[in-house]
């Protein structure tokens, strides 16, 4: 059995790390690049992200390959390199953590919608994510993490795509939900409940939620996954929303305000803690500080 | 008559893209005038859905499938309005903003105002500010529609606004932005003639702008 699920059966809280884009922009990413070729022109950069998150505190470590699947590769005329890219971006991770921390392989959306309300076919969405999947699995990724996803239809496509490369592999899946005055459900629609026993079905060991609009709605979500699931979850919470101050970007959640939620997260019976979009090492030092409490 | 319209604008809520043509061409066989199938049958049902959607009754899959029902059904009815007739009632250019790539926003705020009868130039993402006020003025558009969904492309709305501004064409063209990012705050921050939290909302702004009620 995988290291990491043995981990979470023995009900040891892990701290995954934060928002991975900012961090690249700040080291010199351009708006508009293709953020996976770095993986190939600078994987320093990718290291110098791995080590800040490590030095405070994160247990998994993501890969940056949010876009690698081939169908997104495919916008910037780099899908003949998905197994390259998807490569280096272990390599970088392992390189810095060694086994001090888990290498969570990042496979995002594939940007495409599916047949009937798109035009796209299950079977080329299937393919793009078993491509990329494999050439994690194979670069020694230890967890996959499928996130950010609001099309169920989608997500399981992408965690089956994962478990036909790797029948043990352990998979995380996280979709994005709003609130509604009628509860949470993703922009496509979809509810926790059908979440969690869609993704389940589909072959996922752990289950939870990424991004959104702060850790209050994160805590009432992890909630309600845990009514409709037994599995392990994963809660990656944006810094709250964004605003606009004097042209800038800010997120108002702070490092310590992470500090004092994690144990409502706990409480609610998640057993994996990041962060998303806004959220920094602090935020991450925030998790852990939180976590001794 | 009226079952006809209304089984019309009920296909078109359930997304029944197979079976909209037949009907339409139903309707016109019975004596129907082009111009009540589009108001009364198609562009009631999107309008049903766009207000379900902003309910969050219904989610963008419906609307997806509602649209592709408009399409057809528009197919069949289009060669036979003419001029006054077509039913549009105003020109929106819509895009995302220069390095910004994600585009299901946009899309679907410009499949809710074609539905509702608005003639969309659509330049896709990743667009430069010039390509906005270039088309705007060559389409003849009264209003620009910005999309973004990154922070960091945020500011591109503002150099779309400013070269408006800069051309001289503020009294002809408005500006809207939306976009999981943008904020109402952020709009009035940079001078957008207005700004839309959804879809739904994004058809009423525009209506308000273009004077159609």
């Amino acid at each position: 059995m995988y290291r990491f699920l043995t981990q979470l059966a023995e009900r040891r809280v892990l701290v995954a790390d934060g928002a991975m884009g900012s961090l690249l922009f700040s080291m010199g990413l351009k708006q508009g690049d293709c953020p996976e070729a770095l993986n190939l022109s600078n994987p320093e950069m990718l290291q110098r992200v791995a080590s800040l998150y490590l030095e405070a505190g994160s247990d998994i470590l993501q890969t940056n390959t949010f876009g690698g699947s081939p169908l997104k590769l495919e916008e910037y005329g780099l899908d003949n390199q998905t197994e390259t890219i998807n490569r280096a971006a272990v390599e970088a991770v392992r390189s810095v953590c060694g086994q001090r921390a888990f290498v969570s392989g990042s496979v995002g959306p594939s940007g495409r919608m599916l047949q009937p309300y798109g035009d796209t076919e299950s079977g080329v969405v299937f393919d793009s994510f078993k491509r990329q999947a494999h050439a994690l699995i194979e670069s020694g990724a230890d967890v996959i993490c499928v996130e950010t996803m609001t099309d169920i239809q989608e997500a399981c496509l992408a965690v089956q795509a994962v478990r036909s490369c790797s029948a043990d592999i352990p998979i995380m899946a996280t979709m994005t939900f709003n609130e509604t005055p009628r509860g949470f459900f993703t922009i496509m629609g979809v509810t926790i409940e059908q979440a969690c026993v869609d993704l389940k079905k589909a072959g996922a060991d752990v289950v939870g939620s990424n991004c959104g609009n702060g850790l209050k709605n994160m805590i009432l979500i992890a909630y309600e996954f845990r009514r409709f699931t037994e599995l392990p979850l994963i809660i990656q919470s944006n810094a709250g929303l964004p605003r606009t101050v004097d042209g800038k970007i800010v997120y108002d959640e702070t490092p310590e305000y992470f500090e004092k939620n994690v144990r409502a997260l706990i409480d609610a019976g998640v057993s994996i803690i990041g962060g998303c979009c806004g959220t920094t090492p602090e935020h991450v030092r925030g998790i852990g500080l939180g976590l001794k409490v | 008559m009226k079952d006809l319209l209304t089984n019309i604008s009920d296909s078109l809520q359930t997304g029944d893209y197979e079976d909209i043509a037949g009907l339409v061409q139903k309707a016109l066989d019975s004596g129907l005038e082009p111009k009540s199938i589009l108001n009364d049958g198609l562009l009631h049902g999107m309008s049903v859905i766009g207000k379900q959607f902003a309910n969050h009754d219904v989610f963008l899959p419906d609307v997806l499938m509602a649209a592709k029902a408009m399409h057809a059904g528009l197919d069949v009815l289009k060669p036979l309005l003419s001029g006054e007739d077509t039913g549009i009632i105003g020109t929106v250019v819509i895009g995302t903003v220069k390095g910004d790539l994600h585009d299901i926003g946009k899309n679907l705020v410009s499949i809710m105002l074609h539905g509702a009868g608005f003639e969309i130039v659509d330049l896709g993402k990743d667009v430069p500010a010039e390509t906005f006020v270039d088309a705007a003025i060559k389409h003849n558009a009264s209003i620009i529609g910005l999309s973004a969904l990154l922070t960091t492309t945020m500011p591109e709305m503002k150099k779309v606004i400013a070269m408006v501004h800069e051309r001289g064409l503020s009294d002809k063209i408005r500006v809207i932005v939306g976009g999981a990012p943008v904020s109402e705050t952020f709009a009035t921050e940079i001078g957008a003639d207005g700004y839309a939290h959804d879809a739904a909302r994004a058809v009423t702004l525009v209506k308000q702008l273009a004077e159609v009620h």
